[in-house]
């Protein structure tokens, strides 16, 4: 059953990235990319993560791709593209490299599989839940929690006084 | 649960598919995509290891990560935003200012 979830998942989530980068309108690779994140929330389910799967859909689904698709359509740059690369064997040379990377991570994974990704202690039924998260996110990691607030402020006036300056 | 390669090859997967992206699409708003493609796909492999190891910490890795991603990208399109006013366009070959 876990089995088949995945694969239906691990498929929609491919083909989500790889439309996203062969679609030509910007518009669609952002719904592309869209139905991408939700797969991955999926994933985080499977995983045991359901705090995540919220904060991806809310975080990601939610203001992420909303953002993008503000930007696209309030600069109207849907189909701003592709008067051929000027650098023409960039993309074969990029492909062949991309399949070479593949191959290598999943030759040394593969290697590895046998000790260092096996599984480690018994699965907790409570892991994972927003409890042990905020447990751990208001205890050991509050400092770091602390500093995440300041980068989003900072990121906050960062944006207005770019577009100030630009009125 | 799944063995574990599962989840990391499909991660890697959709990391390489990012990699393509920046490397072949001349958009900027399609290299930033490409960029949060391959941050997704970061995160999947951190809380495929909280699974593996039943701890919490990459878990609140990822939160983190999340956290950043989007301040980034509200910096980030808003700085794409000011080029396009600039240059009228988001072709990423014409950003050249600080070619030597």
């Amino acid at each position: 059953m876990e089995l088949v979830i995945f694969v239906i998942t691990a498929i929609v989530a491919i083909i989500g990235a790889v439309a996203m980068l062969v679609s030509r309108n910007a518009v669609h690779s952002a719904l592309f990319l869209l139905l991408n994140f939700g797969a991955i929330a999926v994933l985080y389910l499977l995983l045991q993560a359901p705090f995540l799967f919220a904060v991806q859909l809310i975080v990601y689904a939610g203001a992420i791709i909303v953002l993008f698709l503000f930007v696209v359509m309030l600069l109207g740059a849907e189909r701003d593209e592709e008067d051929a690369n000027p650098i023409r064997w960039q993309a074969p040379v990029a492909i062949t490299m991309a399949v070479l990377l593949v191959g290598e991570i999943i030759w040394v994974l593969v290697r590895q599989s046998q000790d260092s990704l096996a599984r480690v202690g018994s699965s907790d039924s409570d892991f994972g839940s927003p409890a042990q998260i905020a447990q751990a996110l208001f205890t050991t990691h509050l400092l770091p929690f602390e500093v995440a607030s300041f980068v989003l402020l900072t990121a906050l006036i960062g944006v207005v006084v770019l577009h100030q300056r630009q009125s | 649960m799944l063995p574990t390669i599962f989840y990391i090859g499909l991660s890697v997967l959709l990391f390489v598919i990012g990699v393509c992206g920046v490397l072949l699409r001349r958009s900027t708003l399609m290299v930033f995509m490409s960029i949060e493609l391959m941050l997704n796909s970061a995160n999947l492999a951190l809380v495929t290891f909280a699974n593996q190891r039943q701890s919490i910490d990459a878990q609140i890795m990822v939160f983190f990560v999340i956290t950043i991603a989007a301040a980034e990208v509200a910096v980030g399109l808003a700085l794409l935003v000011m080029i396009f006013m600039r240059k009228k366009t988001t072709n990423i070959d014409t950003m050249t200012t600080l070619k030597g």
